[in-house]
């Protein structure tokens, strides 16, 4: 059996499936808990393509912006978390069909 | 030599930004210091800190230097951004005070929030480097879904909140990967350095991925069709003072960043083997035009039938989205100085007429319907001759600024060749007449319903009404100092270069 090392570019794609990935359950799920999981999900394919082409340009430029992204979505992820927390609160639900207030 | 860290002179050029953060920080200690009764001192607190940025950004208004080991340019462009945003979010202060009270939140931790954001927008205006636009985006775009849902009992503003961040965050996402997927092609996050290396060589794939994604991400900030579905949801739900920082100081800064990563970082992209539109090779200027037609249509057509004024005037600051990008994708020096000049005057006669819209909210009227301005000229003949100067202006009628401004947006649509884009822009302009007359009629024609609670003014109130009105009037009457200051500012875009000397 023959094995095939794992290049830098095997991390893109997997990066731009997690991303496709993302997107579509941004597009397809209603409760906006897994929306935002998938949000997530999209910003760690971001780290990841930008670890993997850090790599590949052979600096640590892109390392640095994928640990800024972390913390980054760290912060917006209490406060969406909290976003979400009053919401609930008013509405006891979190189906984004349910936010309907203001019609679209 | 380059030492980590910061050298005087870098901590010299941050201090309008630095001083912004000192006054939020002061803000916080203020909320749990301050009793009850004193609270209003805070407001106080974030007007001064504003005054004091303002002060310093006009004393460095002549330098042109980069900071931070390249990341950070202090230029006439950045300057006149922040000293829009400051500006703006002096104002937005004012028209704050008293509707907090009325709304019941805690103005420390509001004014905290405010400055922060304006802290946020300022270092959009400087990055040159993807990493430092990110986290200049971020530090206001987290202040702003905070803010969309202040009013944490009224479901309409928990619901505003709910759908800024989820979109907020998606769009972030997206830009990201465009950032990414360039970082990975050029080898670089600053964006001298992604100019020069797409310079020399060919634009693939991939890279029209990135652009495009960029493109998307960006639109969303400024809230241009197709992209523009979260901004009458959030702007009707927000609090009225947050709308109106969010369609001028939100919209500005996203078209800080946008020139600077276009213009600065992606001057020579354009589509290879895609042949060529109106004689000009396909480019990302291509998208803005796609962007600016939808969003003028688009914008324009919803805002007809609206009866809620704060939805009406989302889809009216989509439209002048539209009305923006114009001058992009002329890109011509006179297109891009003639963006920067109607951001200003928008911001005048936005601010002036979310004011009178934060004036029409007291006990028991939300004050947000088209009825409830009726009358409002016979009970203060003052605020409606404000009012109509501002709609005027926003429908772009001389003699006020938003004339002034669109003249200059269409000439230069026509000086670059886009004879389409220039006559779409005219009949859009004539559309979007009708609805902001029809506010117009309410306020000087229809008759107020009887038993409605009176219009009291405030003190803040007025000083922040009088000045967007006679900003809107001015600049109509007398543009040429804006004129000369934008093409200034447009023309210091990418030519800022690292200091030498003692301060270094």
């Amino acid at each position: 059996m023959h094995l095939y090392p794992i290049t830098a570019y095997h991390y893109l794609v997997l990066a731009a499936a997690l991303f496709a990935l993302g997107a579509t359950g941004v597009m397809l799920r209603r409760n906006i808990i897994i929306l935002f999981m998938s949000i997530e999900l999209m910003l760690n394919a971001v780290n990841l393509n930008l670890v993997a082409f850090s790599r590949l340009n052979g600096h640590v430029v892109g390392q640095v912006f994928a640990l800024f992204i972390v913390a980054v979505a760290a912060a917006e992820a209490v406060v969406g978390l909290g976003i979400l927390l009053a919401f609930y609160r008013n509405k006891e639900t979190l189906n984004i069909d349910e936010v309907n207030l203001l019609r679209g | 030599m380059t030492a980590i860290g910061f050298s005087r002179g870098d901590l010299y050029y941050l201090l309008p930004e630095l001083i912004v953060c000192t006054g939020a920080l002061l803000l916080l200690l203020a909320d749990v210091a301050l009793s009850q009764q004193r609270q209003a001192r805070a407001a106080w607190v974030a007007i001064l800190s504003l005054g004091a940025a303002a002060t310093l950004l006009a004393v460095m208004s002549a330098s042109e230097t980069t900071i931070a080991r390249g990341t950070f340019a202090v230029d006439g462009f950045a300057i006149f951004f922040k000293l829009l945003f400051v500006m703006s979010a002096a104002v937005t202060v004012l028209l704050s005070h008293r509707y907090l009270t009325i709304e019941g939140g805690r103005p420390g931790e509001y004014y905290f929030l405010v400055l922060c954001a304006t802290a946020g927008m300022m270092i959009m205006a400087s990055g040159i480097d993807l990493i430092v636009l990110f986290i200049g985006l971020e530090t206001m775009a987290v202040c702003f879904y905070i803010l969309a849902g202040f009013l944490k009992p009224n479901r309409r503003s928990n619901e505003a909140a709910v759908k800024y961040f989820l979109l907020g965050a998606f769009s972030l996402a997206l830009l990201l990967y465009g950032m990414s997927l360039l970082y990975g092609l050029t080898g670089s996050t600053a964006l001298r350095a992604i100019a020069t290396a797409l310079a020399s060589g060919s634009s693939g794939r991939l890279l029209a991925v990135a652009v495009m994604l960029l493109v998307a991400g960006l639109g969303f900030k400024i809230a241009a069709a197709p992209f523009h579905m979260w901004a009458p949801d959030v702007y009707e739900g927000a609090p009225t003072p947050i709308t109106a920082f969010l369609s001028v100081g939100s919209k500005a800064a996203a078209f800080a960043m946008l020139l600077r990563i276009f213009f600065e970082g992606l001057p020579a992209f354009h589509l290879d083997g895609l042949g060529s539109v109106f004689g000009q090779p396909l480019g990302w200027a291509s998208f803005f035009y796609v962007l600016s037609v939808l969003s003028m249509t688009i914008g324009n057509l919803a805002a007809l039938t609206q009866t809620n004024v704060k939805r009406m005037l989302a889809y009216s600051s989509i439209a002048q989205a539209g009305y923006m990008l114009i001058g992009i994708v002329a890109g011509t020096p006179r297109g891009v100085s003639a963006a920067l000049l109607y951001l200003v005057v928008y911001a005048f006669m936005q601010l002036g007429a979310f004011g009178v819209i934060v004036l029409m909210r007291r006990e028991g009227v939300a004050g947000d319907e088209l009825r409830d301005l009726a009358g409002l000229s016979s009970r203060q003949p003052a605020i409606g001759i404000a009012m109509l100067l501002f709609m005027l202006s926003l429908g772009g009628i001389p003699p006020t600024a938003g004339f002034m401004g669109k003249v200059w947006l269409f000439a230069s649509a026509i000086e670059a060749g886009y004879f389409g884009l220039a006559v779409i822009a005219v009949l859009n302009s004539a559309l979007s007449l009708y609805y902001y007359v029809r506010v117009v009629v309410y306020v000087w024609v229809r008759r107020e319903e009887p038993g409605t609670p009176p219009i009291v003014l405030s003190r803040a109130m007025i000083v922040a009404l009088a000045f967007a009105a006679a900003g809107t009037l001015a600049l109509g009457v007398y543009p040429r100092i804006l004129f000369e200051l934008a093409q200034a500012s447009a023309a210091s875009l990418g030519r800022a270069e690292p200091m030498l000397g003692w301060l270094r």
